[in-house]
């Protein structure tokens, strides 16, 4: 754990404003006119570059110098953000995360994407005239017969100071501008006692000579802009339109200013107060410092580790106490079980991420297709702040994307399609996560033709998945889209159609001891619904014992418990069936899965576990009791065995193993097609 | 790994009659006999799982790869856990010990290839063999016994068989 490594938090910081950057250009694809857009998009990429260079990242900052070049003509409103620009720019942000991630791979191909982004850009005029948006708010557009003095009167915002910014920094960029008359507007300086040194109380009046310093004066205060007070007028109108100045004290910035001045009245006084802030300069504009904090992944890992060993060591105790009749004992070990529980909800808590983080990098994806694919999609998400453990956000991602693509493959119909439904050309994916009970659900639904159960049928029955006179209902027909090697697309796109990828989307979501539900309505639409649970880290299992070992149930997964009935075992040869109510159950004896050979329970239980559609009984010698159960992955030299998904440590300290239901459940339903060809239950 | 020519810091430990060395820098503590939790169908090598300070830890017994016999502990009896680097994955894993005597340092130059035949063991498994007070000490290559392919070793396959209960 290098914490120190300069250019790694470079990276880091890097990759979150080229996210930033991302969102903002998608953004501005929506809404092309929105300057805070513009403007917040150029400011990602003027941090980047600043903090690429100071890392020696030099070609980082040099190719993102030329990016913001080209793009400036962007914020200065003599360019109008399109589609085809925001493609070369994505493109262009693509390039820099290369250069970032691997600058010795030397990434080729920035010339021709600064070549096309110039073009672009150059290419694309506003069709509007310079929208005098562009200058600081209020500032009338530039006249046609240039002033050549200018009058620019500013107040910083009161927490400059505390962000590190220097004043006097400032009005040294305003006067390399052209020749300045700095004077200092004290009409807002309250009274000495009321005075608060760390805010800039001090306006400032600054006459300009020059030609037009709009945009020189819009990068001074490219930081500052969207929080202070800003006017910029020609010369001889300005007087009039600026608020009665109180009676200003002068300072002359090229002479090394203030340190001079004796000691006057208020306005001296406080005069001397912005030039100050080098106490603060250290300190980095850093946005939220006070109220978030960054921690490597790993710690967070570490101490979930912990408080599940505090878990488990306050078990024992509990365990220990109970068979105590010491009351103090009693007393201090349900205090600890209390904490401890508390504890545990907080660090599960500070795991949480909200899902939005993983939502955003969606947009590009089906910005990409959109273009791909020529279908005009407009993307929708809802409930970004759905927070989930940030391991199963890891994990969701890849299963997202088959999904969404196959929204926008196969859901979404072609546009003359479309048109001939009667619908908006622009078809609609929308994803979207919200609670429910102690689980999350996702969906990804789109408003597209809706899942075609005829062709379904006969891709499957094409394909041997089921019989040809197999009666399905509509769930489990709609099911069939998560069989291996099945895809109902009638041609192989790049995207999707190889029939890999929604098993794999199944797979996973079994992994994360998730479901999956479709729903469809022919010609409005599909959703399919992922719900998991909201960790992966702790769970409430079901203790069981197989021979000398003691195993633990997922207790989600379990239906119900019932006896193995007596004599079953005379006729068990090749039909391991339970009859549940009427439908037929087929069941694994765990002692022959795993070998066991110590003597068994004479009277046997049956744990009947569900996994999706499927369900299959469990037999095990005996029932111990409900847990909770701290899941601790299974190193490599196990990872192979799959009837166990991890393990986790008892009450009294020993291990047990998790089994994984998913597996089982497969492997018993595969026993029934063995067994029963044609009489899939 | 060791510098050349500097001594080797090795914990000596007994598996049958032979002492064998490991790495000390690599070893984390030394356990009395823990309650080992079996796992079904997996190799016999690999057979358990350990608690060792609220970590779930595979155990390893190294006396399957040595083709040795495996008696039952007794109370000499000790697991070594140390760091392993499985398929180049930093991994904490346990080694059943019949004894384990101290740690000491191996003369570098005392330290011999194994000879390719005329060996009980299979000599892949083996990175050198040292002499101390006239005695040999095997020094095991951890990370080719550890390495697996999808789970299990050619070897490990070979040598697969349900762990003795």
């Amino acid at each position: 754990m290098n914490i120190a490594d300069p250019t790694e938090t470079f990276r880091q910081e890097a990759r979150e404003l080229l996210d930033q950057l991302e969102a903002g250009l998608l953004d501005l694809e929506q809404d092309p006119s929105n300057q805070d857009l513009v403007n917040s998009t150029f400011r990602a990429l003027h941090t980047i570059k600043g903090s690429g260079a100071m890392f020696g990242f030099t070609a980082v900052a040099e190719f993102v110098h030329e990016f913001e070049t080209a793009f400036d003509r962007v914020r200065k409103g003599q360019s109008q953000a399109n589609a085809a620009l925001i493609q070369v720019a994505l493109d262009a942000k693509d390039h820099i995360h290369l250069l970032i991630e691997s600058p010795e791979s030397r990434a080729q191909g920035g010339d021709e994407i600064l070549a096309h982004l110039r073009v672009v850009v150059a290419g694309a005029p506003a069709e509007a005239p310079p929208s005098p948006k562009t200058n600081a708010a209020s500032t009338p557009a530039a006249p046609p017969e240039v002033a050549k003095s200018w009058r620019l009167v500013f107040y910083l915002p009161s927490d400059a100071l505390i962000y590190g910014t220097n004043p006097l920094l400032l009005l040294k960029e305003l006067a390399q501008i052209g020749p300045t008359k700095i004077t200092a507007l004290t009409d807002r300086v309250p009274p000495l006692e009321a005075l608060d040194p760390e805010v800039p109380h001090i306006g400032w009046q600054v006459d300009i000579e020059a030609d037009d310093p709009t945009s020189a004066i819009d990068d001074v205060f490219l930081f500052l802009r969207d929080n202070m007070e800003l006017t910029l007028a020609p010369l001889d109108t300005a007087a009039a339109e600026i608020a009665p100045l109180p009676e200003p004290a002068e300072i002359a910035i090229a002479a090394e200013p203030v340190a001079a001045e004796e000691p006057q009245p208020s306005a001296a006084i406080s005069a001397r107060q912005p030039p100050n802030p080098k106490v603060r300069a250290a300190d980095k504009p850093d946005g939220n410092a006070a109220s978030s904090l960054r921690v490597p992944a790993e710690r967070l890992d570490e101490l979930m580790d912990r408080v599940g060993e505090l878990v488990i060591a306050q078990a024992r105790l509990s365990q220990i106490a109970a068979l105590s009749a010491d009351t103090g004992l009693k007393t201090i070990a349900e205090e600890l079980e209390r904490l401890s529980s508390g504890l545990r909800d907080t660090t599960m808590g500070i795991r949480m991420v909200p899902i939005g983080s993983l939502f955003s990098r969606f947009r590009r994806l089906v910005h990409d297709l959109s273009g791909e694919l020529g279908k005009p999609i407009e993307f929708i998400t809802a409930g970004e702040e759905t927070e989930l453990d940030k391991t199963m956000i890891e994990r969701l991602a890849d299963p997202l994307v088959h999904l969404i693509r196959n929204s926008v493959d196969h859901g979404l119909e072609s546009a003359e399609k479309r048109a001939a439904a009667g619908k908006p050309a622009k078809g609609v994916v929308r994803l979207s996560a919200v609670y429910s009970g102690a689980e999350v659900a996702i969906s990804v639904s789109d408003d597209g033709a809706g899942l075609d159960a005829t062709r379904i049928r006969a891709k499957a029955e094409e394909n041997g998945l089921i019989a040809a006179d197999a009666k399905l209902t509509d769930q489990e027909l709609h099911h069939l889209i998560f069989a291996p090697g099945f895809s109902t697309a009638k041609e192989v796109t790049s995207l999707s159609g190889r029939g890999v990828g929604m098993d794999v989307v199944k797979r996973t979501i079994d992994g994360l001891r998730g479901t999956i539900e479709v729903t469809t309505r022919p010609g409005l639409g599909t959703t399919m619904t992922l719900r998991l649970p909201l960790t992966l880290a702790i769970i409430d299992g079901m203790l069981v014992r197989v021979g000398n070992g003691r195993y633990t149930i997922p207790l989600a997964a379990v239906e119900e418990c019932v006896e193995l009935p007596d004599g079953i075992e005379a006729h068990a040869k090749g039909r391991n069936f339970l009859d549940i109510r009427g439908s037929l159950v087929p069941y694994l004896r765990l002692r022959e899965v795993f070998g066991t050979t110590a003597p068994a329970e004479l009277h046997q239980k049956v744990v009947i576990v569900s996994s999706g559609e499927g369900r299959v009984g469990l037999v095990v010698d005996q029932i111990i009791g409900n847990n909770q159960t701290v899941i601790k992955q299974l190193s490599k030299l196990h990872s192979s065995s799959k009837s166990f998904s991890g393990a986790t440590i008892l009450g009294d300290g020993t291990v047990a193993l998790i089994l994984d239901t998913a597996h089982l459940v497969s492997s018993g339903q595969s026993y029934v097609d063995r067994t029963q060809p044609g009489r899939a239950a | 790994m060791t510098i050349p020519g500097a001594p080797m810091k090795a914990l000596t430990i007994r598996l049958e009659d032979e002492l064998f060395a490991v790495e000390a820098s690599r070893v984390r503590e030394i356990l009395d006999l823990v309650p080992i939790t079996e796992v079904p169908n997996a190799p016999a090598f690999a057979g358990g799982l350990i608690n060792v300070r609220g970590r779930v830890v595979p155990l390893a017994d190294l006396r399957v790869m040595f083709g040795m016999a495996r008696p039952e502990p007794d109370e000499d009896t000790r697991i070594v856990v140390m760091e392993v680097d499985i398929d180049g994955e930093p991994t904490i894993a346990g080694i059943l010990a019949d004894k384990v005597h101290d740690v000491t340092d191996i003369e570098a130059a005392s330290i011999e290839e194994a000879p390719k035949v005329g060996m009980r063991w299979r000599p892949e498994f083996i990175k050198g063999i040292g002499k101390r007070n006239g005695g040999f000490i095997i020094i095991p290559d951890m990370e080719r016994i550890f390495e697996t392919t999808d789970g299990r070793t050619p070897s490990l396959a070979a040598s697969e068989e349900r762990p003795a209960s």
